[in-house]
């Protein structure tokens, strides 16, 4: 049953949603969709595996700049693009991960928000990589960049909107067919316990390694799709707030379900698009997410996903109160 | 087999580990001693979580400190902890099966293997429930599944008992005797309940701060004059 109600769901999205929607927010669910990979990807190193990073935005940043100039040098086709640069980015995103191996916690938390940092500061400064040709193209101080061609089946709006949620479903459930084997069981025992995971012949290192390996992959792919609905990209266009931003939404959609990766994914990008539309000043949304993430971290810790069913169920309860004691009364006086 | 020889560990100037010369035949061994004489200091250095000082430990004539921690529970050595960590998040059976989805075998015997350790260690709840919803007495039993599923060789059950009501030791006490005949293992208990030792052990070791000191038939361990003083810390007892 489960299964035929997302079908449907997905399907409705990907056909009704391009006609339902005006270009300015069509643009904005692509960005939903899109972002929705990096939020599961950090998603699932916090709440799989209990490892909090704080470089989710730089690994954005490495995967849309890897897609990018993979697209200026070559004439590889779109797809084998995005595969590139989440193969890429996969192994630069381990390397962002290696400090998990002696750290957890906020120790981790700060490393790897450093070297974020780091990445996002060194690639402003050199204004590294831009439009020069091939791959390690690099025009000097000029920040011209060629636009970013998109996939051949995907040039309009609508199509790459489409093209995303597409390519979004498929990281989806890669992950989820990680999270259901092996290394799903594996992440669980590591958050509870390590020993226990020791104890119990799991090769920890290894499989701490694979959740940043496979986030940082999925991550990737969301910056391919990010350069291509951009078309332009300058250093300027990821910041190490990001990063901060990225956890907050995490932590307030729920980290422990992959729904909650598309809430946080929402409240993200689109709730900004609307913000943004509606003339209010973006800072409004910082200082949002600060009371949400202090609200959900205090009321409901595993997230909207789980609390917004919770309170619907009790709203109708309520409601249906009203209207089942209306009749005793003999209906209102009026 | 286990044989233990001059095993020291040192935490900066405290010594839980001695010296430590023991060897463990077969069937159910007790290991017991007062809080602090580094019993459960031992269990973590066969598991790999403490590194000696000094020593060695052969096991079934292999070398347990040649293994990398995570191999030895594929190789066969397997525990539970003091405070027990069967996985929250995760059913009965998933419990069960992550230990032995190493193994090389086939995922019908494999399966066959874990109903098999979940039956054995006689759990009531269905292999479908999640851990976190079960009892404390239940949650022990998966711990104790995941402990015996498979080809164990040496099975370290640090203080099983602890925190359990009467009627739920009991049932733990029959799962703990059927282990060596039903898998061949090597059961090494730690346990402060006497009567769970005397039950379930042939022979016993006694440690007292870091060394062993006494060791033997069960029953004639716990008449030890020396074990009776290191247990109540005084030489002389006036009633």
């Amino acid at each position: 049953m489960r299964p035929v109600v997302i079908a449907a769901l997905l399907l409705f999205v990907l056909l009704v949603f391009p006609s339902l929607f005006s270009v300015y927010y069509l643009d904005a669910w692509t960005q939903v969709a899109i972002y929705s990979i990096v939020t599961l990807g950090l998603a699932l190193l916090v709440g799989r595996v209990g490892m909090v990073s704080l470089g989710q935005g730089a690994v954005v940043a490495m995967g849309a700049w890897v897609a990018a100039r993979l697209l200026f040098a070559t004439s590889l086709p779109f797809p084998l693009v995005l595969l590139g640069s989440g193969i890429i980015t996969m192994v630069l995103g381990t390397l962002v991960g290696l400090p998990a191996l002696r750290f957890r916690g906020l120790y981790l938390a700060l490393i790897t928000l450093m070297l974020a940092g780091a990445i996002t500061v060194v690639l402003a400064a050199i204004n590294f990589p831009n439009g020069g040709r091939g791959f390690t193209g690099y025009n000097g101080a000029s920040v011209h960049i060629p636009p970013i061609r998109r996939p051949s089946i995907a040039t309009t709006d609508p199509a790459f909107f489409r093209y995303s949620v597409i390519v979004a479903i498929i990281m989806f459930l890669l992950v989820l067919l990680q999270i259901r084997g092996r290394p799903g069981r594996a992440w669980a025992a590591i958050r509870q316990s390590e020993s226990a995971a020791l104890a119990a012949g799991i090769n920890t290192t290894f499989y701490k390694l694979w959740a940043f390996a496979l986030a940082s992959f999925i991550t990737g792919v969301a910056g391919g799709l990010v350069a291509g609905s951009f078309r332009y990209l300058n250093s300027l266009t990821f910041s190490t707030v990001d990063s901060i931003t990225l956890l907050a939404v995490v932590l307030m959609g729920g980290a422990y379900s992959m729904w909650g990766a598309i809430i946080a994914a929402f409240l993200l990008k689109f709730l900004q698009a609307l913000l943004n539309n509606w003339g209010v000043s973006p800072d409004w949304l910082t200082i949002l997410f600060g009371i949400g993430v202090l609200q959900v971290l205090t009321t409901a810790p595993r997230g909207l996903v789980e609390q917004v069913p919770k309170d619907l169920a009790r709203l109708g309860r309520l409601v249906r109160g009203v209207f089942v004691r209306k009749p005793a009364t003999e209906g209102p006086a009026e | 087999m286990i044989e233990v020889r001059g095993l020291t560990v040192r935490f900066g100037g405290v010594v839980p580990l001695d010296g430590m010369e023991v060897r463990f035949d077969a069937g159910t061994c007790g290991l017991i001693g007062p809080n602090g004489a580094g019993k459960t200091t031992f269990f973590n250095v066969l598991s790999g979580f403490v590194r000696p000082a000094a020593g060695t430990v052969q096991a079934f004539g292999e070398d347990l400190f040649a293994m990398a921690h995570f191999r030895r529970a594929r190789w066969g050595l397997r525990r539970t902890f003091q405070t027990e960590q069967a996985i929250e998040e995760l059913s009965v059976y998933e419990n069960v099966a992550m230990v032995h989805e190493h193994s090389k075998l086939s995922g019908t015997t494999r399966r066959h293997d874990v109903l098999g350790a979940i039956n054995l260690a006689g759990i009531r709840s269905p292999p479908s429930a999640r851990v976190g919803t079960l009892g404390a007495g239940e949650r022990r039993l998966v711990e104790l599944a995941r402990a015996i599923v498979g080809k164990p060789r040496v099975v370290l059950l640090d203080e099983p008992a602890a925190g359990l009501p009467d009627e739920e030791t009991a049932r733990l006490r029959e799962v703990i005797r059927k282990i060596p005949e039903h898998t061949g293992a090597l059961v090494i208990l730690v346990d402060h309940d006497m009567s769970l030792v005397h039950a379930c052990c042939e022979t016993t070791a006694v440690l007292d701060f870091g060394k062993l000191i006494a060791s033997g038939p069960t029953a004639e361990v716990l008449r030890n004059e020396q074990v009776i003083r290191a247990y109540l810390g005084t030489e002389e007892v006036k009633l």
